[in-house]
Order: structure tokens, then C-alpha cells, then sequence
């Protein structure tokens, strides 16, 4: 008989003046692998400063370790964070919002929010998947305070607005924004891809040392990124057709046409933005 | 004895020896530009003796068997050993690629044995050059380099794969004329072009001077196979009968046994088809003795439909 999902679904709480940070970086298929529904239950996750298990904070139900979902997480109170930290395998499912640092770390898997994340989401990324069918807020990919490089690898798709910011410091990997991208879009961005079908906000690209901005709309430039004309560039094809087995508008793009604006000049970079022209 | 629609199959074999293969998918705007680059890289590539590689161009690629989806043609190349195939490739690449216009070049073989392929090419780039790693649906993912050039952007793959191989496949045609022989030997490379995974390196696919170990003279280590020279006949031990005027080789180089046993198969049974009108009397193949080569390709074997590896020697 198939197991069922395991299901966290986060039980009503007294109100709180602040809404207080859930730490869920232990719930992930890897950290529950093997675990019995009693070992489980009295796990300690933190709830803004206290310490308290597992089953206190949620109901849980389902036994498939390696599929977990996040039930009824739209709360005034409590704010889910962390959701798949370090995850290497399997798949995580939010359904409802989720908080700040969704995806940090990321090493495999897929997590799937099916509404809107806060920011830092998939910050340190390595691997895997994340999903975003909402909204992100800023520092999408970037990285945590201290460290030089975002995320290095892995693919993030969001299928609505993202805040300012994504990709800063980013260092490998693909980012497809579906929707609007705030400031700073791909701010000291070392490497990697960020898509935006939407419109970007100022200072795209703004210190970039190299990687990839793909704008289907011509952004406010900075004096610093110099244009460098209309070409047509192969490996966009390439590129494009690798987003095929994704579900996401760039896989139909089909395109090589595009303005091509190189920098950041002020820090000797070498990045690209990419605009398509029809 | 065999006798095949009254052309004579040796009870013979060739002898061929262990190589290091690769494969090369070049595209470029249009296949006219796809050949020019193909061509280039495999010019001068008909023996290991004097080129250091044997290569050529296996088939025309259709436009959704190409990673950029532009048309594009597969090339293979082999050679003794892998420092000399990597450093071909490199210099090939570098010369001949790079060079052309709007061509590309993408790995075209899976293997652990990863060689360059434009990952010390790039360097062409002066610094603006700039790589993508692109993961395919399984999550493997491939490093790309875009150089740029006068013409654009030069885009290649980091590396290819590098397999073990085998060259030196071959088989003879023995004729009454000339022009009948080299007829029987288009023929022969027409149907062969068919079969995946071999190329046959020489011009044409057809090489007129086939080879004996040694020779008079010290320091040559290879010279004319006079016992197959039919203006020889009455001069040294010839294997030829009165009636064979000319005699046209046909070497393969293949990824695997089986490839160039089904291609000498295809060869062969080609010119047979073409009956005893043909000028074609026999089909014979060129070996040393065995005692050289791992790899016998017994003709009379392959023309009973037994295509499977049987090595003689290690």
C-alpha cells in the first residue's frame, strides 16, 4: 500500500505582538529519513526564542518521509522559516506561503511553494529545484550574510514578481522570474543566468562580473553597462532549449536575436544583459 | 571456397590494431558551411603513418540531432594513442573551426574520458570569452565556451568523450580494368556511408597504394605491396591472376568491431551485387601475416552474417 505524504500542517497559536520565525530547517526528507511518527512528534524546532516539539506546533499525518508538505501556513503569528535547508533529495510542498530562507542551501530535491516566499529564498543554493508559483521578496539566490557567493547551482523558477535584488552575488545556476524583478536585478552577480519576463527595476546588473541577464523588456541602464548592438547569439538556442522539460515560458522562446549590453564597467566586469528583441 | 554472384571472397582476413576514437558534431548557418569546417578538420587525416590521425566525416546531421538545432555534419577521428589524438583535435579545432564561419563544435560521444575540445581553445578569447554550463533534463550538465570573433560568436563545447577503438578494417578489390575497380570501390563507399559509427579516412574512401611491412631501402618502414601490384605480375610473387588489371583498397576505422565487420559485410555484398559484368573478380584483404593486429576481420566469416568480436591477440 502506498504510503502517504508526510504532512505538517501548522496548528493556530495564540496571538503574538511579532510574528515569530519557525525554524523547519529539520524537517526535510533527508533529516526524516528512517524517523518513527513518535520521533518525529518530539522533535525541537525553534519558535522565535523558545524551543518546542515538533507536535506542538503541528498536526502531523501521512508516513512518506520523502514527500512532505506544509499545510495551512498562511498565519498571522508564525512565520514557517528555512523550509528545506540543506536538503539533498526528495520533495518538499508548500501549500500556502512560506518564509524567509525557503530553499537555503539547497543540495537536491525539489520544494515547491505554491504561493508566495519572503526573502532570502533559495539563498547558498547548490542544487535541485525551487518552485515559487507567488511572489519571492529580495535577495532571491543571493547569499547569507558573511559569504561572498550566492547560490552556485540549481534552478529556480518563479512564476510571479520577484523583490529586489535577485541573484546578488549569485555564482552558478539558472533564475526564471515569470513576472517583474525589483531593483538591482543580478547586483555583483559572478556567474550564472537570470531570465525576467517582466519589467526590472533600476540598476540591473549593477556591479556584475560575469553570468547572464536574459529582460524580454530594455531595462533603465546605468552609465555603466555599455551597449554592444544587435546580434544573434547561438547558444541562446541552446540554453533556452535545455528549460524544455521545466514548465516555463523562456522553454518557448525560441529565440537568438538580442541587444547585447556588457558590464559592469566600474568594477572591470565582463556580465551581459541580454534584451530580446521581436 | 566462396564464390558470391561470380566474384571470388578470399579465404582471407584483415588485420587491424586498437586505436582511441573520438566524435565531433560540427553545425554551422547552412550544411554548404557545415561541410567547409567538416572537411577542413579532416583534411590531411587519412593515415596515423603521415597525419598522425585518421578522420572523417560520418553523416549529415538532421537539424533536431544537433545541439543548437542548426544543420550539421558528425565527424570521427582516430589515432594510436590519446596524446596524440587530443593534440590533433586541439590544433584541428583551432585551426579549421574556429577559423570558419558561423561553425560550431559539440562533443558528439559519451565517455569518462573527457578531451578538449575548446576548453584550452577559449583562451582565443583574450579574456571577453565567457562559458555556460547548461544541464540537460537528467541534470548533467556540459560546459559551453563562446568566443568571441570577427564573425560573431564562436560557440563549442568544453570537451568530447574518448573511446576505444579499432582501425585498419579493410578489404581489396581485384578487377580486370581501372575504371571497373574504382567503379566497384564507389560503389562499395556509397553503401557503406550508410553504416553508423565507421569512416573510411582515405580520398574518396579508397586508397590505390596499399602498403607491405618494410622495405629495400632501411629506412623506410613500409612501401608498395608489390604482391598485389598488377603491373608486378611477372616480377615478384604476385597474388594476382592474369586477368586482374587493378586492384583499389577500401580501410575502415570504426568505434567497434561489429561496426566495421557490418560495413565490410555491406561493402562487399554492394560490389557483389554488381555481378560478374563488373569486372570484378575477387575480393581479397590485406593483413600481416596476424601476427600484428588483435582484430581479424576473416571475410568469409563476415559474408556468412558471423559479425562478432573475436580477438586473435592482445
Amino acid at each position: 500500500m502506498m504510503k502517504g505524504p508526510l504532512t505538517f500542517n501548522l496548528k493556530m497559536c495564540q496571538p503574538k505582538t511579532v510574528k515569530h520565525l519557525v525554524n523547519c530547517s529539520a524537517l526535510t526528507p533527508n533529516n526524516l529519513n528512517n524517523l518513527s511518527m513518535t520521533e518525529i512528534s518530539a522533535l525541537k524546532i525553534t519558535q522565535g526564542n523558545m524551543t518546542k516539539t515538533v507536535s506542538e506546533l503541528f498536526e502531523i499525518s501521512g508516513e512518506d518521509t520523502k514527500n512532505i508538505i506544509f499545510e495551512n501556513t498562511d498565519n498571522d503569528n508564525l512565520e514557517l522559516a528555512y523550509i528545506g535547508a540543506n536538503m539533498t533529495t526528495g520533495s518538499i510542498t508548500v501549500k500556502g506561503n512560506a518564509g524567509v530562507y525557503c530553499g537555503l542551501g539547497l543540495q537536491g530535491g525539489t520544494i515547491h511553494c505554491l504561493a508566495n516566499t519572503a526573502d532570502f529564498a533559495a539563498c547558498n543554493m547548490v542544487n535541485g529545484l525551487l518552485k515559487i508559483d507567488g511572489n519571492t521578496g529580495d535577495f532571491l539566490g543571493g547569499a547569507t550574510a558573511g559569504l561572498r557567493k550566492g547560490m552556485r547551482g540549481g534552478v529556480v523558477l518563479v512564476k510571479g514578481n520577484a523583490g529586489d535584488r535577485a541573484g546578488d552575488q549569485m555564482r552558478r545556476g539558472v533564475i526564471l522570474i515569470e513576472g517583474d524583478a525589483g531593483n538591482y536585478c543580478g547586483s555583483r552577480m559572478i556567474a550564472g543566468t537570470i531570465g525576467v519576463l517582466g519589467n526590472v527595476g533600476k540598476y540591473a546588473g549593477f556591479s556584475m562580473q560575469r553570468g547572464t541577464l536574459l529582460f524580454a523588456n530594455t531595462p533603465s541602464l546605468h552609465a555603466t553597462m555599455q551597449n554592444c548592438g544587435m546580434h544573434t547569439l547561438s547558444f541562446l538556442s541552446l540554453m533556452l532549449k535545455s528549460f524544455n522539460h521545466f514548465d516555463t515560458p523562456f522553454a518557448a522562446l525560441n529565440l537568438q536575436r538580442v541587444q547585447r549590453f556588457v558590464g559592469d564597467a566600474a568594477t572591470n566586469g565582463n556580465g551581459e544583459i541580454l534584451v530580446i528583441t521581436n | 571456397m566462396m564464390i558470391i554472384n561470380s566474384i571470388k571472397i578470399d579465404d582471407s582476413f584483415a588485420e587491424a590494431f586498437n586505436m582511441r576514437g573520438t566524435r565531433v558534431l560540427i553545425t554551422a548557418q547552412n550544411l554548404k558551411w557545415a561541410y567547409h569546417a567538416a572537411n577542413a578538420m579532416t583534411g590531411f587525416a587519412t593515415s596515423v603513418i603521415g597525419c598522425g590521425v585518421e578522420a572523417g566525416i560520418e553523416r549529415e546531421l538532421l537539424d533536431n540531432e544537433t545541439p543548437d538545432g542548426r544543420p550539421g555534419v558528425s565527424i570521427l577521428m582516430f589515432a594510436m594513442g590519446s596524446k596524440v589524438l587530443m593534440h590533433q583535435l586541439e590544433t584541428r579545432m583551432g585551426q579549421c573551426i574556429l577559423t570558419c564561419p558561423t561553425a560550431a563544435a559539440f562533443g558528439g560521444i559519451d565517455s569518462d574520458d573527457a578531451i578538449s575540445l575548446g576548453k584550452h581553445l577559449r583562451f582565443f578569447g583574450d579574456g571577453y570569452q565567457t562559458s555556460k554550463l547548461i544541464q540537460n533534463q537528467h541534470g548533467k550538465a556540459k560546459r559551453y565556451w563562446r568566443i568571441p570573433v570577427m564573425d560573431g560568436e564562436f560557440l563549442t563545447e568544453e570537451t568530447t568523450g574518448m573511446v576505444r577503438a579499432i582501425g585498419g578494417g579493410n578489404f581489396l578489390i581485384l578487377a580486370t580494368s581501372q575504371p571497373a575497380a574504382l567503379y566497384a570501390a564507389e560503389t562499395a563507399v556509397e553503401a557503406m556511408r550508410k553504416v553508423p559509427n565507421i569512416i573510411m579516412p582515405f580520398p574518396g574512401g579508397v586508397v590505390r597504394s596499399g602498403s607491405k611491412v618494410g622495405s629495400k631501402y632501411p629506412k623506410m618502414f613500409a612501401s608498395t605491396n608489390d604482391a598485389f601490384c598488377p603491373t608486378l605480375k611477372g616480377v615478384v610473387n604476385t597474388e594476382l591472376s592474369d586477368d586482374i588489371e587493378s586492384v583499389m583498397e577500401i580501410v575502415i576505422d570504426g568505434l567497434s568491431f561489429e561496426d566495421i565487420a557490418k560495413s565490410m559485410q555491406v561493402g562487399i555484398k554492394a560490389i557483389c551485387d554488381l555481378g560478374e559484368t563488373s569486372g570484378v573478380k575477387r575480393i581479397s584483404a590485406g593483413n600481416y601475416g596476424g601476427k600484428l593486429g588483435p582484430h581479424h576481420f576473416k571475410l568469409h566469416e563476415i559474408m556468412a552474417g558471423n559479425l562478432s568480436a573475436k580477438v586473435e591477440k592482445q
